[in-house]
């Protein structure tokens, strides 16, 4: 009878690691999730992807429609496009939701980020971190005399980028409200 | 609208779903509800002895009739006592409405007594649940509820309801009345994708239909329409656990089931197939085997109501979502009004070339000496009880796997098995749910013992409601399937998989009540399972088996399906480094 001779690393061969005969290329997807706004919702969804093993890198939810009780879940998520296929299909399923669009396949869409930063320093550093928030666009919204907060929007990527130019500059405290994403066009 | 209070609204919501039994355990936050139950007499409550096998009854009414089971029980550890069951019925496409207590509104998250997060533990091993905060809303969520359980991949679905709601009075709208579900699953298939189907029936040199649970799910018309379809053709038919039954085990072109213990023939064909045809199937991990060589050379359909099935493990070349019955009706119709085309000359050497893999007698074994064989034991109780109105529900492990293997299913909704879960004590309670549902039927559940032990305390049940379930086990003191593994994968050391004090199980079914017989030797054992069958009342029946039989054929895992290994002779080193990390 064989002895128990696992190699090294093959422990993460669980069943859940089947897939692998398909394209392993992870593909970034914005999701639009649209559901009946009632307790556990949000929970139902978050659960979907823990659960299973899918990403979240970013997720946004609020009523957007009162009367009719309808929020929208904003999820960019990743993975490769079977898996993409397969948390569509999962999300489909749940009772509660009304409709599952993905907005990086149906044509072109619009993607804005809102995020507050706060920049504290003084002299050369101070001025630079104003000059360069004007260039980005950034308004600030609270300021001391040694600190600025400013609010930016704008793709998750410019705002990645400004964060960037920030640190050097004072950096201390970020929120962030992650991607609220509409098609472009008419409907 | 008629005004009632929370607690007579559910029993008036259970009649006018036509609901008959109801299995459940009373408790603190469930008494508003039990009282009314106390004063009505249409609908019948069963007293279980476990809140798990509350669930378990439940699923087994359900598959045995299609009509969704109903589990009352009380908040706190009667929910998460139902946990399990919850999850067998999701995994197994189950339709159940569990009804819970709760604290009341007004004391939930103070961590009262009995109070458990009940919609929040179950949120994932339930196709849906609610918290029921008004009596206003109450009927309506449990006519949803019943739809929600009902339609498209049924499943178990939970109503938590707090006490205060129960106690306070409200309005009841009957299942007409209440608001429409947005919730309302593709029933007919795409046509495209169905002419395609066709299409590819009518080029195939090497097919073969792969069915499963969603056959039996989707009602008796499916499997009617699926034998007509498989005898039209001539294709041959393979079944997954879930599937037995869809196509009768003595058709002419049965393989019997397929998959890690399915038959030599079955597996060999789903290998070399040229085209595989899936009727609601998953393909399962115990189905597929090692996932890169499945099926390699095989165009792939599959018919599912739940487009997250379809793709999911293995790519599918013509998808169809939609119910079984609706597709196959409409594949059938194609296929007649385009002439009843198949390859006749290669589907013949197809079935000849399968006829050849039959004759491996991969389920071969013979009974010798003063040991009764599992297989021999399973054989019989087959022999002896086929063609009778009979109903067979199962524990989990090696007497599962021979009864699936040895038992012929003739007919949909006669088979209980916990397959995705594979849940052992799944077996006693179910039976005991068939029972209710088919009071003069012949209700056996082939058990191993220490699975049936998970649930043993159910004999009180069986005694107090008259319930004539035969327990038949397969005692070989051991957790049988786990010591096969651990001799062909952890060098034969038996890590924990007997048992040292295994109860006399005639004086425990004595104890209760019910009749107790044991077997031990092979030339006894037609006359004992003829007592069985006899006696009107529960019985345990302790059947002495060979201790160390494994169960063959079998794939290990890691390996692909012509891979199989098929008896003793050829099972050093069967599962490999990778193969051991699955399960």
């Amino acid at each position: 009878m064989s002895a128990l001779k696992i190699e090294q690393g093959t422990s993460k061969h669980s069943a859940y690691d089947l897939r692998s005969n398909y394209a392993d290329v992870n593909e970034r997807h914005t999701l639009a999730v649209v559901v009946e706004n009632e307790p556990g919702v949000l929970a139902r969804v978050v659960g979907l992807f823990s659960g299973r093993g899918y990403n979240i890198e970013s997720l946004t939810v609020a009523e957007i429609d009162h009367q009719g009780h309808r929020s929208r879940i904003t999820i960019v998520t990743s993975g490769t496009p079977q898996i993409i296929e397969q948390i569509k299909a999962q999300l489909g399923r749940i009772v509660v939701v009304h409709d599952v669009h993905d907005l990086t396949v149906e044509g072109p869409s619009v993607e804005r980020e809102l995020a507050l930063f706060k920049v504290t320093g003084e002299g050369e550093k101070r001025v630079e971190a104003l000059r360069l928030a004007d260039i980005f666009r950034a308004n600030v919204v609270d300021s001391t005399l040694k600190s600025f907060t400013f609010e930016i929007t704008g793709t998750p990527e410019k705002i990645d980028a400004f964060a960037d130019l920030m640190r050097p500059l004072g950096l201390q405290e970020v929120a962030r409200t992650g991607v609220a994403a509409l098609a472009r066009g008419p409907l | 609208m008629t005004a009632m209070t929370g607690a007579k609204m559910v029993v008036q919501a259970l009649k006018d779903q036509g609901v008959e039994v109801v299995f459940g355990y009373p408790g603190g936050a469930v008494l508003p509800i039990y009282d009314e139950i106390f004063q009505q007499n249409e609908i019948r409550h069963i007293l279980v002895r476990h809140e798990q096998a509350a669930v378990h009854a439940a699923e087994g009414y359900a598959r045995s009739t299609g009509r969704p089971g109903v589990v009352l029980v009380t908040s706190g550890p009667g929910a998460t006592n139902a946990v399990t069951g919850l999850t067998d019925a999701l995994m197994d496409s189950i339709p159940i409405v569990v009804l819970t207590g709760q604290v009341p509104t007004f004391m939930i998250g103070t961590d009262a007594f009995q109070e458990a997060d009940t919609v929040g533990i179950t949120r994932p091993c339930t196709k849906h649940n609610w918290l029921v905060s008004d009596t206003d809303s109450l009927s309506d969520v449990l006519h949803q509820a019943f739809h929600v359980a009902r339609s498209g991949r049924p499943g178990p679905v939970l109503v938590d309801i707090p006490k205060d709601v129960q106690f306070a009075s409200g309005s009841y709208v009957a299942p007409q009345a209440a608001k429409t579900s947005h919730y309302q699953p593709r029933r007919k298939g795409d046509p495209d994708r169905i002419a395609e189907l066709v299409a590819a029936i009518e080029a195939a040199e090497r097919p073969i239909f792969y069915t499963g649970g969603g056959v039996i799910n989707s009602g008796p018309a499916a499997s009617q329409l699926l034998r007509e379809l498989v005898d039209a053709t001539g294709i041959p038919v393979t079944s997954t656990l879930m599937g037995l039954g869809a196509y009768p085990g003595s058709g002419p072109n049965w393989l019997g089931m397929l998959g890690m213990h399915g038959l030599y023939e079955a597996n060999l064909a789903m290998h070399d197939c040229d085209l595989m045809i899936n009727i609601g199937a998953r393909f399962d991990d115990r189905i597929t085997g090692r996932i890169q060589d499945f099926s390699p050379n095989s165009r792939k359909a599959h018919i599912d109501i739940d487009p997250s099935s379809i793709n999911k493990v293995i790519r599918v070349d013509i998808p169809i979502v939609g119910d079984v019955a609706h597709v196959l009706e409409d594949v059938l119709r194609v296929w007649k009004s385009r002439g009843r085309r198949t390859e006749r000359d290669a589907l013949a050497k197809w079935r000849a070339r399968i006829d050849e893999w039959r004759r491996v007698d991969c389920l071969a074994f013979r009974q010798e000496g003063p040991t009764i064989k599992p297989q021999y034991a399973v054989a019989r109780l087959e022999a002896l009880t086929k063609g009778r109105d009979r109903y067979i529900c199962t524990e989990v492990g090696q007497h599962q796997m021979w009864a699936a293997q040895y038992i012929r299913f003739e007919e949909p909704n006669r088979w209980m098995t916990s397959g995705g879960l594979g849940t052992m004590g799944y077996g006693f309670p179910s039976s005991i749910g068939v029972q209710m549902a088919h009071p003069d039927a012949l209700v056996i559940n082939v058990a191993g013992e220490a699975s049936w032990l998970m649930n043993m305390q159910e004999l009180g049940t069986a005694t107090q409601y008259r319930l004539p379930v035969k327990q038949f086990i397969l005692n070989n003191e051991r957790l049988g399937m786990v010591r096969q593994w651990q001799q062909l994968l952890h060098g034969e050391r038996y890590s924990h998989s007997w048992s040292e004090s295994l109860p006399d199980f005639v004086k425990l079914a004595e104890a209760f009540g019910a009749k107790g017989i044991q077997c031990k030797d092979p030339a006894d054992l037609d006359d004992a399972i003829m007592e069985m069958i006899k006696h009107d009342g529960p019985v345990v029946f302790d059947c002495l088996v060979e201790k160390h039989e494994n169960c063959f054929p079998m794939i290990p895992s890691g390996e692909p399906h012509n891979k199989m290994i098929l008896g003793d002779a050829s099972t050093s080193d069967a599962i490999g480094a990778k193969g051991a990390v699955l399960v």
